[in-house]
């Protein structure tokens, strides 16, 4: 039986839909990623699996509890690190964690093995008020935090958002080694270049998941052929391919533009063809594999252009 | 040095015997999109602050958009358009009266208000919105209304501070498109990211590191220069290294 379960799970905040029908089920000691930017709806999808809001309707359970019936069995068995900071600002770090182990009826030295690699790099700090503490020790505090009970199931809600490359590359370290130990972990993350750090990832976007797989096989059930183009002046070639009916598509990334063909040509000659009609600079063309941001991006113009379609079909 | 937005000379900023930004040098051109990167503690946002007029340095010398970071700060607040992830507009005021407001606050006549608000929903595809209150509209609509209120008083400059977090790929790619817009007409943006795709889309950028600036090029060279494909990757050598660990 899986970890974590959820079922048609539908919450509505007004006439928003913030989980719009999502399903899935993650198994014991997996890394699960819900990919998503704001409003994708990750943050209500973990405050109802932590107990701390009810759904419309639907159904969901963690280890087996019923986050409706079970609340208060799923409380002692999860850890949750919400996005915004939520220690106690004016206790020192230890007290912190002191809390903690308290209110979950343990101490700090009954699970200290699992925590001591973090707490470690914290630790000459332990005296500092959490409020005085970097963005990137906050962050360690608040996992240990989570985990100084040993939960079964670890729910961490962007924990690396608004931090810097060096502190995330950190972070996802310290979860690698925490899937180890046989902790399920569900994180949740804007940031599309993490995904493929996760063992299934769920890609979200306004309350739905338009897609949930290994990071790997979403990438490889992109359709069609991707390219990266490159010029002089990137911007202008840019305009000018989007506006070309043989373009499909044509964003920019990072210091190169993806571009696919409408008639899903697959040579880079054919797109050296239509780009030198723009006379750019210095252009170069190679095919390249996609990644989790070219699907996420095709995802959401498929789900943009079918709209209409799927109205057709709700109304079946 | 005219056609310099910014100048900055070995600019520093010292709170007690710390300090927060240690001699700083560089400068940005008219038009040029600048980003400003650097490790969570780096000392962006102090030195952020000193070039938008809020806060004065401690030695060293600065000019934004021709005044002094020390005796004109005033006149800086006029020529520069600021906004943040964080705050940008207001959420209980409609779209009209936010754009109405700023305008107002920067001293833009009412006739040309009304000239460019309606310039400006048209270009953003909102007529018809215009009357909704601005907290009622997704994110990714929220920041490209954010951007063009501050540059609706045709600034000399524009700072941006992680204009495009938590938005979605295919949002944030628009705000680049409105980004290169901007600075198509003179506008110089001054942009900070944690998106290292995004700071491919600078003309320059400099990296932060323990209050210095510890490199500074443009995107291609900065990779040459660390022997690597990716912006990530120059990142993670430069930043790695730092000594400080707070914001």
């Amino acid at each position: 039986m899986g970890s974590v379960i959820v079922k048609n799970i539908i919450k509505t905040y007004g006439d928003v839909k913030a989980v719009d029908d999502v399903s899935f089920e993650i198994q014991k000691g997996e890394l699960f990623g819900l990919i998503g930017p704001d409003g994708a709806g990750k943050t209500s999808l973990f405050r109802i699996l932590t107990t701390l809001l009810l759904a419309d309707s639907g159904t969901a359970s963690v280890e087996g509890c019923d986050v409706v019936k079970d609340y208060r069995a799923i409380r002692n068995r999860v850890g949750y690190m919400p996005g915004r900071f939520s220690l106690y600002q004016d206790l020192t770090v230890e007290e912190n964690l002191n809390f903690f182990a308290t209110i979950f009826g343990t101490t700090i030295r009954e699970n200290y093995t699992l925590i001591k690699d973090i707490y470690d790099q914290i630790k000459p700090f332990s005296n500092r008020r959490a409020g005085k503490l970097s963005g990137g020790m906050k962050q360690k505090l608040a996992l240990c935090c989570a985990l100084i009970h040993k939960p079964d199931v670890l729910f961490l809600d962007e924990p690396t958002t608004g931090v810097d490359v060096v502190s995330r590359k950190e972070f996802w370290e310290m979860l690698d080694q925490l899937r180890q130990q046989q902790i399920t972990i569900v994180v949740s993350t804007p940031y599309m270049d993490e995904a493929k750090l996760c063992d299934r990832i769920a890609l979200m976007q306004k309350g739905r998941i338009m897609s949930i797989d290994k990071p790997a096989a979403i990438v490889s059930s992109f359709p069609g052929t991707l390219f990266a183009v490159k010029a002089d002046d990137i911007y202008k070639l840019l305009q000018d391919l989007r506006s070309d009916a043989a373009v499909e598509s044509c964003y920019a990334f990072g210091e190169f533009m993806h571009l696919t063909l409408a008639a899903d040509g697959d040579s880079e000659n054919e797109v050296k063809r239509i780009a030198e009609k723009y006379n750019p600079q210095h252009l170069e063309v190679q095919r390249i594999t996609p990644n989790i941001e070219d699907s996420f991006i095709r995802l959401m113009q498929e789900q943009a252009g079918s709209e209409a379609l799927k109205q057709v079909a709700d109304g079946k | 040095m005219e056609n310099k937005a910014i100048v900055c000379k070995e600019l520093t900023k010292q709170f007690g015997d710390f300090k927060a930004v240690d001699k700083i040098s560089f400068d940005v051109d008219q038009g040029e999109i600048f980003g400003f990167l650097g490790a969570n503690g780096a000392g962006k946002t102090t030195a952020m602050r000193i070039l938008c007029g809020l806060s004065f340095p401690s030695s060293g010398e600065a000019t934004v958009a021709g005044f002094n970071v020390y005796k004109q700060q005033e006149q800086i607040k006029k020529h520069i358009g600021y906004m943040s992830q964080k705050f940008s507009l207001y959420d209980n005021l409609t779209i009209l009266e936010n754009i109405e407001f700023y305008g107002g606050v920067y001293g833009v006549s009412r006739p040309e208000i009304k000239k460019r608000s309606q310039e400006l929903v048209a270009a953003l595809g909102l007529e018809n919105e215009t009357k909704k209150l601005v907290g009622s509209l997704p994110l990714g609509w929220k920041q490209k209304l954010a951007f063009s209120v501050a540059v609706f008083h045709r600034p000399k400059i524009v700072f941006l501070d992680e204009p495009t977090g938590g938005v979605d790929p295919v949002t944030r790619r628009q705000f680049w498109d409105m980004i290169y817009e901007a600075a198509a007409t003179g506008i110089t943006v001054f942009v900070t990211t944690h998106y290292m795709d995004e700071a491919e889309y600078c003309n320059r950028i400099s990296i932060m590191v323990d209050g210095r600036v510890e490199a500074m090029d443009s995107p291609a060279d900065l990779k040459k220069q660390f022997n690597t494909h990716s912006m990530d990757e120059v990142f993670y050598q430069l930043a790695r290294g730092a000594k400080r660990k707070s914001d």
